[in-house]
């Protein structure tokens, strides 16, 4: 908080020190002035940015969690999908905009694809990985028991990766508002990121400024809700954390 | 032919040897660490051992508890102690009366993690007791204990465990002479046998011939 004030201050400060035009970089109080005067452009794109955003996550997680599940049963899939993974995780999302927006318009849909593509692939990763890495000890008692591949991945590899998955999904939940954003500044007629591109092509550089806050404060809240639940689900599941 | 045990050799590990476990005794096998005697174990368990082990393998179905205790965080103690039939999908035996048999009543809602090392192990006991298999192995199940634990526990166990065929794999002579039935030490040598003390087990840790049985253990061991 302490570090949030001083850098605040050191902007303002280098701003009349140096005497740049706002277009250039507005001071923080010109951009909170910005803020409160186009509540009514930024309220309704922020509302429209947050949607895709959740709506994405919760289908970028189901997607990633039922490729894991997939990937643990058959390790032939296992096989085959891994490099892919990996591969879909170095594609440059903003070279893929404008084919999404080609491919389905420029509404909802492609802004939704753009959150789903970069979130499914660290929650998949993580959950994978979390059921490959059963503890030894547990994995003796299992076979010495008699248990069966399936019960194995249901009732041990499964529940053992919860750690694993809540971290993949606090890593989506970091994408997650990027991913949005990268689509509304791509395709999206509205929302937060077609609002900074407007702004930012009339110079309303302290408007842009201002979408910008309200995008990181969206993303903050929306890590620390995840965190939060991640957290409860953890320590209610007898995980430490 | 002897009806649980192996006969064979591990090149590189041990050279021929045979091990027999007999029905309704406790068996200790003692021996230094990296010495194989947990490889032993684990080729009665039929599981995997990364040795290349020549010679037959006599098994019986098992039940199994080693120094890790291997407790699921998010089952209950309950549902801990019935994990083999939730694994086969068979009907639990009572875990709350198995529980109490460990000392633990009232325990049965209780997650792992709010558990001490004592109580987890004696959790991991209860849970062998479920099986119910002719066979029991366990695995230094008591090593991780504090020295008044191991006395506690280990005499619970064999009480639990009594007129069970049981093979205890150790390092600690004091366990050995204490609980075994019969006492055979694996060395670079091979597996040698030790004449048990008299006594039922669980033996007094300390009676007089323990106590000699334990010292004359420890003289093999360094040799």
């Amino acid at each position: 908080m302490k570090g949030l004030a001083l850098a605040l201050l050191l902007w303002q400060a280098g701003v009349w020190a140096t005497g740049l035009p706002p277009y250039l970089l507005p001071g923080p109080w010109a951009v909170l002035q910005a803020l409160v005067a186009h509540r009514g452009e930024l309220a309704p794109a922020a509302l429209l940015t947050a949607t895709a955003t959740l709506i994405g996550l919760a289908l970028g997680a189901g997607l990633g969690i039922a490729l894991a599940l997939m990937m643990a049963a058959s390790p032939r899939l296992g096989r085959a999908f891994a490099p892919l993974l990996i591969v879909s995780q170095s594609i440059p999302v903003f070279a893929l905009a404008p084919i999404l927006t080609l491919w389905l318009g420029f509404g909802m849909a492609p802004k939704l694809a753009m959150v789903v593509l970069i979130t499914f692939a660290p929650v998949a990763q993580a959950l994978h990985d979390g059921m490959r890495a059963m503890p030894t000890a547990r994995a003796d008692l299992a076979q010495v028991m008699g248990a069966g591949r399936r019960a194995v991945l249901w009732h041990l590899a499964l529940p053992g990766a919860l750690p694993q998955l809540a971290s993949g999904l606090r890593l989506a939940a970091v994408y997650a508002p990027l991913g949005a954003v990268i689509g509304e500044w791509m395709g999206g007629a509205q929302g937060l990121g077609a609002l900074m591109l407007h702004a930012n092509g009339r110079m309303k550089t302290d408007l842009m400024f201002a979408a910008l806050l309200v995008v990181i404060t969206l993303a903050l809240l929306l890590q620390g809700v995840v965190n939060r639940a991640l957290q409860c689900a953890l320590r209610r599941r007898g995980f430490a954390g | 032919m002897m009806d649980c045990g192996l006969e064979g050799h591990a090149p590189g590990l041990f050279g021929p040897l045979r091990l027999a476990l007999p029905a309704g005794q406790v068996t200790c096998l003692l021996g230094a660490s990296g010495v194989g005697k947990s490889t032993l174990l684990r080729l009665l368990a039929g599981l995997p051992t990364g040795v290349a082990f020549e010679g037959q393998v006599k098994r019986l179905p098992a039940a199994l508890m080693a120094q890790e205790d291997g407790l699921l965080p998010w089952l209950s103690l309950a549902q801990n102690v019935a994990l083999g039939a939730r694994l086969r999908r068979e009907a639990p035996a009572d875990p709350a009366a198995l529980l109490a048999a460990v000392g633990l009543a009232g325990f049965e809602g209780r997650l792992p993690g709010t558990l001490s090392g004592g109580q987890r192990q004696r959790v991991a006991l209860a849970r062998t007791l479920a099986e119910d298999r002719p066979l029991v192995l366990l695995d230094e199940p008591f090593s991780a204990l504090d020295a008044r634990l191991r006395l506690e526990i280990g005499a619970l166990a064999l009480r639990l465990l009594a007129g069970r065929r049981v093979l205890i794999v150790t390092h600690d002579p004091a366990e050995a002479a204490r609980l075994g039935d019969h006492i055979l030490i694996l060395t670079r040598a091979g597996l040698t046998r030790h004449p048990a003390p008299e006594g039922a087990v669980p033996r007094a840790h300390d009676a007089p011939q323990v106590l000699a049985a334990q010292a004359a253990l420890m003289e093999r061991l360094l040799a």
